[in-house]
C-alpha cells in the first residue's frame, strides 16, 4: 500500500503549498512592493514588514508542513513521479485558489497558461 | 513591468530548480525516510547537499515575496515553472544528457503557457480593497 501514502504525501503537499502561496501572496500585497519598500527604508525594514505579517507567519507553517511531506514523498518514490505530480498539481490548485481567495481575475489566458505548463511538467517527466 | 521586476521573476526561476534539484540529491543519498522514527526527519539537515539546497530555496524564497509583492500570485506560479526548461536546457548543453522528443515537447508547452501569461496584465485591479500605497504600482502595470 506504499501508492496510497505516497499519493495521500503528495496531495498534502499540494494542499499545503498552494495554502502557502495563497497566504503569502495576501500578506505581499497588503505589504506593497517590497523592492520600492527596500528602497525607501533599507532591508531590515522590509524583514520587519514581512515578518509582522499574520498572513505570512501561516504561510510559514504551511510551506514547512509541505516542506517535510515532500521530503517524505521523495524517499517513498521517485522524484521523477513526485515532482511532476505535484508540481503540475500545484499549478491548477493555486490558480483555483486564487480564483477563489484572493478574487484576482483567472481569465483565460491564465487558465490556458496554468494548464499548459501543468502538461508539460508532466511531459518533462517522462 | 520593468526590468527590475523581469529580474526578480528570473531569480525565482532559477535558484527554486536548482535547489530542488541539490534537495533531491541529498535525500536519494539518505535513503528513505522512516516514520517510525519521527526524530529521523531532521537528520537530513547535516546534509551537505540539502544545505546547500536549503540555501538556494532561501534565495528563492526572497525573490518570491518580491515577485509576489508586485504581481498576482496566478501571474508569477505559470512564470516560475520556466525554471523546469532552465534545467532541462542545462541537462541537454551542460551535462550533455539525453532529452527525449516528449520532454522537447513538455519544454515548448511550459515555454507557450509562460510566455502567453506574462504578455497579459500582471496585477488584479481592486479599486476600491486595494490599500492606498499600492494604488501607484496598479498605475504602473495598467
Amino acid at each position: 500500500m506504499k501508492w496510497l501514502e505516497l499519493w495521500i504525501a503528495i496531495a498534502v503537499m499540494v494542499l499545503a503549498s498552494s495554502g502557502g502561496d495563497v497566504l503569502t501572496s495576501s500578506a505581499m500585497k497588503r505589504i506593497g512592493d517590497l523592492d520600492e519598500l527596500r528602497a525607501r527604508r533599507g532591508i531590515f525594514a522590509v524583514i520587519g514588514a514581512v515578518f509582522s505579517e499574520k498572513h505570512f507567519l501561516l504561510a510559514l507553517a504551511c510551506f514547512t508542513i509541505g516542506f517535510f511531506s515532500l521530503l517524505t514523498a521523495l524517499s517513498w518514490g521517485d522524484l521523477s513521479l513526485v515532482a511532476p505530480a505535484s508540481a503540475s498539481l500545484t499549478f491548477i490548485v493555486s490558480a483555483v485558489m486564487a480564483k477563489f481567495f484572493l478574487k484576482e481575475r483567472v481569465d483565460h489566458r491564465r487558465w490556458i497558461s496554468a494548464v499548459l505548463v501543468c502538461v508539460g511538467v508532466v511531459l518533462l517527466a517522462m | 513591468m520593468n526590468v527590475r521586476k523581469y529580474l526578480v521573476l528570473l531569480a525565482v526561476m532559477c535558484f527554486g530548480s536548482i535547489g530542488d534539484a541539490l534537495l533531491s540529491r541529498g535525500m536519494k543519498q539518505l535513503g528513505p525516510v522512516n516514520l517510525h522514527h519521527w526524530q529521523e526527519i531532521i537528520r537530513p539537515i547535516g546534509n551537505p547537499w540539502i544545505l546547500i539546497g536549503i540555501l538556494c530555496l532561501t534565495v528563492f524564497f526572497a525573490s518570491y515575496l518580491t515577485a509576489l509583492s508586485f504581481a498576482d500570485l496566478s501571474y508569477v506560479l505559470p512564470a516560475t515553472a520556466f525554471g523546469y526548461v532552465l534545467v532541462t536546457l542545462i541537462a541537454k548543453f551542460l551535462f550533455h544528457e539525453n532529452v527525449s522528443l516528449l520532454r522537447w515537447l513538455g519544454v515548448l508547452l511550459i515555454s507557450c503557457g509562460v510566455g502567453w501569461v506574462t504578455r497579459g496584465p500582471a496585477l488584479t485591479e481592486h479599486p476600491r480593497e486595494a490599500p492606498a500605497a499600492m494604488q501607484k504600482e496598479q498605475h504602473e502595470v495598467a
